[in-house]
This record gives C-alpha cells, sequence and structure tokens, in this order.
C-alpha cells in the first residue's frame, strides 16, 4: 500500500516537469487585497437582484435530481446487463458542463438545458451507486424469507427497508452536488448564481461576488431545515411548474443537432451544394479525426492526464496532512472548530470556483487548476479521514507525542480507507482537470469549449468522446488497483462524502 | 510504601453506580488479582488506577488495542515511542534500524512470536495478537503493568507463562483475571469485585473455595 502511494507521488512530482506552472499576470497578489476587503464587506443589498437567479439554481437542481432518480432507479435493477452498465459509464464519464454543451444548440440556452445537463450524467451516477449499495446490502434477511415469495414481495420485505437509510443518505448528499452543479452551469452562461458570480468578478465587483458565494454557502449549510422528506414533494411540485414555463421545444434544432455532429467530411458536399445531403466518406473522414487528434486531442489528452495525476497526488497529501486538524486525537476543541469550517467552505465550493477566483489572480495555469482540484478533494477527504479517526480508542498508554501518534496510531489505521477513496476520487479528479480547460489550462475543456465557441459541433463532440475514453480507462484503472490493494469504501461512499 | 491509594472512590458512567465506595491501597511491588464476574467493575478499577501515573504505566486492554495494519514489530515498538526522538519513531517506521529490531526481536522471543515479527497484525491469530498486547506493555518497560483479561484468548500453558512474564517485567503488577483456576499461586495478593463493590481483598493464599463461588453466585 505505502509503495503504491509512493509511486503515484513520484509520478506526480515528475510530471510537474511537464506541466506549465507558469504565473503569467504581473504581479500575482495585486488583486488579493481587493477581494479580502470584498470578502469582508459583502453587499447584501445585491442579494435582492439575485432572486431569480437564487430560484434558477433551486430548479436546476431540485427537476435534475428527480429526473434523474427516475432513470437512475429502473437503470440500477438492470445494473447487471452489461450494455447497461457501459452506457452507464460513458453518461457519468461527461461533466455536467460538457452534456450543457450538448444540450444547448438541441433546447437553447434555458433551463431545460441546465436540468438534462444535471439529470443525465446524475442518473448514470444514481444507476452505479442504487446497484451497489443493493449488492453490499446485508443479504440474510433475504435469504430468510420465503422461497416462493414473488420478485416485487421480496424486494418489499428484504430489500427496501434494509438499504432506505443509505438510498436517503445518498440521495440528500447528491442533491447537495447538484446545487454545487447547477451553480457551475452558471458560468458557461446558464442563468444561475453561478453566472452572477462570475458577472460580479469580471467587473471587479468584489463586494457583490462574496455575497453571493455566502448566499451560496448559506443554501448549502441550510439544507436540512428547508428540504424536509415532507417538504419535497411541494418543493418539486413548484419547481416543474416554474420550468414548464420555460419550455420551448423546436424538432427542427434536434434534426440540426443530429446533422452538425457528424463529422465534417461527411456533410462537406451538402454543404456546398445547398442540399445538406449526407454522404459516407471513411476515408476522408478518418484523415479529419486523424488530424483533430493530432492538433488538437493529443495535447489536450496529455495536459489532462498531466494535471489529473498531479492534482491526485496532492489531494492525497492535502488530505493526510489536514485531517489531524479536526481529529480529537491531535486538535483541540477550538483548532477541530476552526478546521471544519475551513473544510466545510473548500468542500462547499466547488473546484470550478476555486479555480475561477485563482485564475483571476495569477492568470491561467496549471498552478490554480491543482491547487482548486487538490484543496477542494483534499478537503473532503480530510473531512471524512478525520471522522473516521475520531471514532478510534485509542490505547490508555498511547503515545502522547502528535507525531507518534500520527505514525504509529492513527494514520495506520485510517490509511487504507484514505487511499480506496482517493482512488475513488481519481475519475472525478480527471472530470475536472478537462473541464478547467474552459478556463485557459490546455486541458480536453480547452479545446472542447473553442469548439463549441466556433460552433464545430462535430469537433466538439468527437474531443468529448476522447474524455469519455480518458474517463472510462482511469476508472478501469482505479478499480484494479483498488482490487489488487484489496481497498475498499465500504460505507463511505454512501454516507457522506 | 503505597503507589496507589483509593479512598470510599465512587466511579459513575452515564449515572449508573460502576465502582461504589471503594477503598485499597497497593504498594509498590505488589503483584495484585482482580477477580469478579462480567460487569463487576474490574476494568473501570483498573482505568481509576490508571489515571494515577499515566506517563509511568503500561496498559494492556481486553480488546488489545493494536493496530492491525501495522506489523508485530511496529506494534511492539509502539509500547516505547516516549523514550526516543519523533524523527528516530518515523525512521523506525519506514525502515527499521537494526538496534531497534534486536530490541523488539528479543522480546517477541519471549512472547512466542519471534517468527512473527513482520507479519501484520490482522494476520495473527487471537492468541498471537492477545499476546503482541502484552509484549508491548513489556516493551514499554515501566514500573507498573495494568492488564485487563491478559490472558483471555491464549490456551492454559501459555496463560502460565505469560503470568509468569508479566509479573517479573514490572515492579507493581495489577491484572484482571476471568478464569480464576489460573494465577492463584503467581501472584501475592487478591481482590475480589462484585457489583462493584469489594467482597474481599487477602493474600491469595488464602483465598477459600468458597469465598470464590460466593463471588461468582448470581445476586
Amino acid at each position: 500500500m505505502l509503495k503504491t502511494s509512493l509511486h503515484f507521488l513520484v509520478l506526480g512530482f515528475f510530471l510537474l516537469l511537464f506541466a506549465d506552472l507558469e504565473v503569467t499576470v504581473l504581479d500575482p497578489w495585486i488583486e488579493l487585497p481587493r477581494i479580502f476587503s470584498g470578502l469582508v464587506t459583502p453587499d447584501l443589498l445585491s442579494l435582492w437582484s439575485m432572486r431569480v437567479a437564487l430560484l434558477n439554481t433551486l430548479i436546476f437542481a431540485l427537476c435534475g435530481i428527480a429526473l434523474a432518480i427516475a432513470m437512475g432507479i429502473p437503470l440500477a435493477f438492470a445494473f447487471s446487463l452489461a450494455p447497461v452498465r457501459m452506457g452507464c459509464a460513458v453518461v457519468r464519464a461527461v461533466h455536467e458542463i460538457f452534456w450543457a454543451f450538448i444540450f444547448l444548440p438541441i433546447v437553447g440556452l434555458n433551463p431545460v438545458c441546465g436540468v438534462f445537463a444535471i439529470a443525465v450524467p446524475y442518473a448514470g451516477i444514481f444507476a452505479k451507486v442504487f446497484a451497489e449499495i443493493r449488492q453490499e446490502s446485508d443479504q440474510r434477511p433475504l435469504r430468510a424469507l420465503p422461497i416462493g415469495a414473488d420478485w416485487f414481495s421480496r424486494f418489499c420485505y428484504g430489500v427496501f427497508p434494509i438499504v432506505t437509510r443509505s438510498l436517503r443518505n445518498y440521495t440528500a448528499y447528491r442533491f447537495e452536488c447538484a446545487l454545487r452543479s447547477s451553480a457551475v452551469l452558471g458560468f458557461i452562461g446558464l442563468p444561475t448564481l453561478g453566472f452572477q458570480l462570475e458577472t460580479a468578478f469580471r467587473e471587479g465587483n468584489y463586494s457583490e461576488a462574496a455575497a453571493i458565494l455566502y448566499l451560496f454557502y448559506m443554501l448549502i449549510l441550510s439544507l436540512k431545515v428547508w428540504l424536509k422528506p415532507k417538504l419535497v414533494p411541494i418543493w418539486l411540485a413548484g419547481a416543474f411548474v416554474l420550468l414548464a414555463k420555460d419550455v420551448s421545444f423546436r424538432w427542427e434544432n434536434v434534426t440540426r443537432f443530429g446533422r452538425e455532429i457528424l463529422p465534417w467530411p461527411m456533410r462537406r458536399e451538402g454543404f456546398a451544394a445547398g442540399t445538406d445531403a449526407l454522404k459516407l466518406a471513411p476515408a476522408e473522414t478518418y484523415a479529419w479525426l486523424q488530424s483533430l487528434f493530432q492538433n488538437q486531442g493529443i495535447h489536450g489528452l496529455w495536459n489532462t492526464l498531466v494535471l489529473t495525476q498531479i492534482a491526485l497526488a496532492v489531494t492525497g497529501l492535502v488530505a493526510v496532512f489536514t485531517f489531524p486538524v479536526v481529529c480529537r486525537h491531535f486538535s483541540g476543541r477550538p483548532t477541530r472548530s476552526l478546521g471544519n469550517l475551513l473544510l466545510v467552505v473548500l468542500r462547499t465550493t466547488p473546484e470550478y470556483i476555486i479555480a475561477y477566483i485563482l485564475i483571476q489572480l495569477w492568470g491561467p495555469s496549471m498552478l490554480p487548476a491543482i491547487l482548486a482540484i487538490s484543496v477542494h478533494n483534499g478537503a473532503i477527504m480530510a473531512h471524512l479521514t478525520g471522522g473516521q479517526a475520531n471514532q478510534l480508542d485509542l490505547r490508555l498508554d498511547a503515545p502522547s507525542r502528535r507525531s507518534d501518534r500520527f505514525g504509529f496510531e492513527v494514520l495506520p489505521r485510517v490509511y487504507g480507507q484514505l487511499l480506496a477513496f482517493l482512488f475513488y476520487r481519481w475519475e472525478v479528479i480527471a472530470r475536472e482537470s478537462a473541464i478547467l480547460g474552459i478556463l485557459g489550462v490546455y486541458t480536453l475543456g480547452f479545446y472542447i469549449d473553442s469548439a463549441v465557441s466556433t460552433d464545430k459541433l462535430d469537433q466538439a463532440m468527437a474531443l468529448i468522446g476522447l474524455s469519455v475514453l480518458l474517463n472510462v480507462g482511469i476508472d478501469a484503472v482505479s478499480q484494479a488497483v483498488r482490487r489488487w490493494l484489496r481497498l475498499s469504501v465500504g460505507e463511505l461512499v454512501t454516507l457522506r462524502e | 510504601m503505597s503507589l496507589f491509594q483509593l479512598d470510599n472512590v465512587d466511579v459513575a458512567y452515564n449515572g449508573d453506580p460502576i465502582l461504589k465506595n471503594i477503598s485499597l491501597s497497593i504498594d509498590e511491588g505488589e503483584k495484585l488479582l482482580v477477580m469478579g464476574p462480567s460487569g463487576a467493575g474490574k476494568t473501570t478499577l483498573l482505568r481509576k488506577l490508571f489515571e494515577v501515573k499515566p506517563e509511568k504505566t503500561a496498559f494492556i486492554h481486553q480488546d488489545f488495542a493494536l493496530v492491525p495494519q501495522l506489523s508485530v514489530f511496529h506494534n511492539i515498538y509502539a509500547g516505547r515511542l516516549d523514550a526516543n526522538g519523533w524523527v528516530r519513531n518515523l525512521r523506525n517506521l519506514v525502515k527499521p534500524r537494526d538496534a531497534a529490531t534486536e530490541e523488539v526481536g528479543s522480546i517477541a522471543d519471549r512472547v512466542g512470536l519471534g517468527s512473527h515479527l513482520w507479519a501484520r497484525v490482522s494476520e495473527l491469530s487471537g492468541g498471537q495478537q492477545q499476546r503482541t498486547a502484552v509484549a508491548r506493555a513489556i516493551y514499554r518497560g515501566v514500573d507498573v503493568i495494568l492488564a485487563d483479561e491478559p490472558v483471555a484468548s491464549v490456551d492454559p500453558r501459555q496463560s502460565t507463562e505469560i503470568l509468569d512474564l508479566l509479573i517479573g517485567s514490572a515492579d507493581t503488577v495489577v491484572v484482571t483475571l476471568h478464569n480464576i483456576s489460573l494465577g492463584m499461586e503467581t501472584f501475592s495478593r487478591a481482590i475480589g469485585l462484585k457489583n462493584g463493590r469489594l467482597q474481599f481483598d487477602t493474600p491469595s493464599s488464602s483465598v477459600t473455595r468458597k469465598s470464590i463461588e460466593q463471588l461468582y453466585e448470581p445476586c
């Protein structure tokens, strides 16, 4: 286990040689005092004008999650079928923002686009996790039921009561993620809080940006208050009614999209003749793909991989060295409270927003991207590991020096789960690495974003396909490594991330 | 000279009294056996004693309190972390030095784990784990060992060996035991606990069959 970790660490640091870490602005700290003064003087009055954005953020998340569950449940039951598993893996491998790029030309820049962008990948995630929860649940009660009982009764009596708690916890956690996704979608133009945040930042209006950020934290921290199970139907009904107002759907958009994602060589002649006729042109299409791959794909892929591996290593380091701050075996109550607050802020703020802020400071390079990914993911893992370590009871004659406690008592006990969880998040980190390209780091997202903004949907789709291959590949490697090290994330995944 | 002195001590946990009005004095050099049915308050008494001189006392937990992910060597070595600087400890965690290996190895030999020094504790049997916990306490090298059921998972022959080893390893030794057929002759003094009260406190040679029967009789 230690050896494997070291290999990943060495690889991560070796890849630093290939990473562009340059700070491109002249004075990297010039904006910092202004941002800081914005953080302490939030413009709360501006929030009134954010009410529509806030409402949209909620609608996207609520409707997105509801549709995702509706699709995810039947898929979970069919998850033993290989095509379903593969389909879900592909759907999951595409980030919400890329999904928004795909839906944008189909449904236009309206709320439905945001809802679908959340619903589709989340359906794939729900299918997988629900199926896993079912598999890992206690099988004994099911075996004790009469053999002749029908399938549905067996499910209701032997499975559902056992898994409800995990399902509910996981869904609640996913809703929090959906709120984050919903906010981030604003950065590509959808009318959520992210859009307002981006505008405020771009205009240097840091007091307003701070107010929006605080509003977002409050929204997530108060989830337990306003998202009571009894109120969920009311919230959902309201969200869908408001969503329905904005639906505009034109069939011709779908057909146009279906045509435009086809490689250019297949459309060229029809385009020139004005007939939109399609032609199979295998040789030209292959050449087109090859040149796309050589000019963009390979660079995007390599940079995404470099960023992923560095961020993975740094995330692990952040987690290992920050969890003691929130662990009772190392820190007193005041330190722990402060540490918990910091971790909450870091894991509530999406990587994308952290990266956006850092890029405002330092200009686009891998440095802000590495920091954003590893600080956000490291905070999630430190929170989980700290919680796990708090459950440990140390022996009465345990060493009193903290470094001894850390090395000989606590870390060895929690390390397996920490590593399992880190590898579990590998795929998430890869997806995020690709996305941060939109902010100007040369990962796949950069090339996909350029293709979308120049209306080259065929190129965008091919590059998104490349990101899918990367993610599915990383997921496979991660599973192999976890199996090889006999690591299990256990309940962590379904309880709280 | 009295090492531990309890005067009319009461301990309650969540409002339930565990120890009631215990008065007990233990001298330096005594080997004390604590008997009693489960739930009598034996563990609580040991924990109370531990609080007196925590830095000079080794404690053997009933559930061993080992780190299952580390080797036998590391678990035993962890008993004496306070004797070394943190740099050396860290180094021995990553790559044990010969001197430490020799020291810890000789203790492991004495509890019959010499050939398992580099085995992970999670791969050991219950008895082997218990012996690792005992070895860690011995390696700690302090004057007082408090042991909570230190031989519950090992066979009778080994039990006697381990008890002898414990008694020979520290000046003052207090051991709780479930199995009363053991140890009578090994200890100098025996006390009986029942429902949190002291039932008897005598030299172990004068513990009678009758007093033991009364101790374990349901009330």
